[in-house]
């Protein structure tokens, strides 16, 4: 590794071995983004019916996650980031 | 009875078809008998780079119609006489075929050939269906690159679905000094990305473009590229071969720096 590359924060070579890991665990989901869609509005819907959740800033992506089966594999996860507005407080219909 | 091997990569422009001719020739100097076939209907392109374009008599189309037997259509090689070329035709299109006349016409073959090669065109359509029909393993080559490795991850995907046997996989263009500078994706990590069994890697060599200008393949040439290629040849034949060590032979100047180096 030359002295300039020292400086750099990552050589491409492992931004492109990251990258392709990333796009290959969506694309062998083979989800489409319809169906993506359409899983984020059911868990919307879902997650609604107890607090009000900021639908601007939610985002929900496949991307894979180390396996806890102590194997030190990774496999795919669903990643979801839903920020909270306001807890609702709603009783839970009996 | 013979082998049927397909050549794919999904991903245009990485050596499909530079691969099929350079493991078709490999092959038959290794004493086998070789037919190759180009599936790539329309765009016609293994016949320039086996040097045998003013040959072409008949051609895949001309044998699937039944203008022409096969042994009319099958062009021998300049320099091997257990090589074979049977050209894709130039005017027609990847409709002209179906994946069922593949099979047939790659059966026939096997009782005359040890191994039949077929140039698979780029893409995952109708011409991809036409060249994997009837073949017993594949041979899927990719450069070190995100966009190449994507696309051959998804042939693979088709190729398991299809049920294909044996997937082997070849890293083409590989560029030494850029892997050591971590620069380019290594065999290694393109081996991990895709999780199939690796037949070969072939450093880039100015010398297949120089081959490819004269339409004689390079394998078994002293080139880095020509002995790559000759290694998955032996490979393909069962051989256990060391992967080349792609530093290649280096000038005095060069021998002397890495001494000082090593201090």
């Amino acid at each position: 590794m030359g002295f300039a590359d020292f400086f750099r924060k990552k050589a491409s070579g492992s931004i492109a071995k990251d990258r392709l890991k990333l796009v290959l665990v969506s694309d062998r989901a083979n989800c489409s983004p319809e169906i993506m869609e359409q899983m984020k509005n059911d868990i919307i819907e879902v997650i609604s019916k107890y607090m009000e959740i900021d639908m601007e800033g939610m985002d929900i992506k496949i991307s894979q996650t180390d396996m806890e089966d102590g194997s030190g594999t990774s496999g795919p996860a669903i990643f979801a980031n839903i920020p909270i507005r306001e807890m609702r407080g709603k009783k839970r219909s009996e | 009875m013979g082998e049927v091997i397909v050549v794919t990569s999904g991903k245009g422009g990485v050596g499909k078809t530079t691969t099929t001719a350079n493991v078709g020739t490999g092959l038959a100097k290794l004493g086998k008998k070789v037919v190759l076939i180009d599936t790539d209907i329309g765009l016609r392109n293994l016949d320039v780079v086996m040097g045998l374009e003013n040959r072409i008599v008949y051609n895949l189309v001309d044998v699937i119609e039944g203008n022409c037997r096969i042994k009319q259509a099958l062009i021998k090689d300049k320099r091997l006489d257990t090589l074979y070329l049977l050209p894709s035709a130039q005017t027609k299109d990847k409709s002209a075929v179906n994946p069922e006349q593949m099979k047939k016409l790659a059966e026939q073959l096997k009782d005359e050939f040890d191994y039949i090669i077929m140039d698979c065109p780029a893409g995952i359509e109708q011409g991809f269906q036409n060249a994997i029909a009837g073949a017993d393993s594949a041979l899927v080559v990719t450069t070190p690159e995100v966009s190449a490795v994507r696309d051959a991850d998804r042939i693979i995907g088709l190729l398991d679905a299809n049920e294909m046997k044996q997937i082997h996989l070849i890293v083409n263009r590989l560029r030494n000094q850029m892997v050591k500078d971590n620069n380019m994706l290594s065999s290694d990590d393109v081996v991990e990305i895709l999780g199939v069994d690796l037949i070969g890697v072939v450093p880039d060599d100015e010398q297949i473009i120089v081959s490819t200008n004269n339409g004689e393949p390079l394998v078994g040439t002293e080139a880095l590229a020509g002995q790559a290629y000759m290694n998955i040849c032996r490979r393909l034949l069962g051989e256990e071969v060391e992967l080349l060590d792609l530093n290649g032979k280096k000038g005095l100047f060069s021998k002397i720096g890495n001494l000082f180096k090593k201090n």
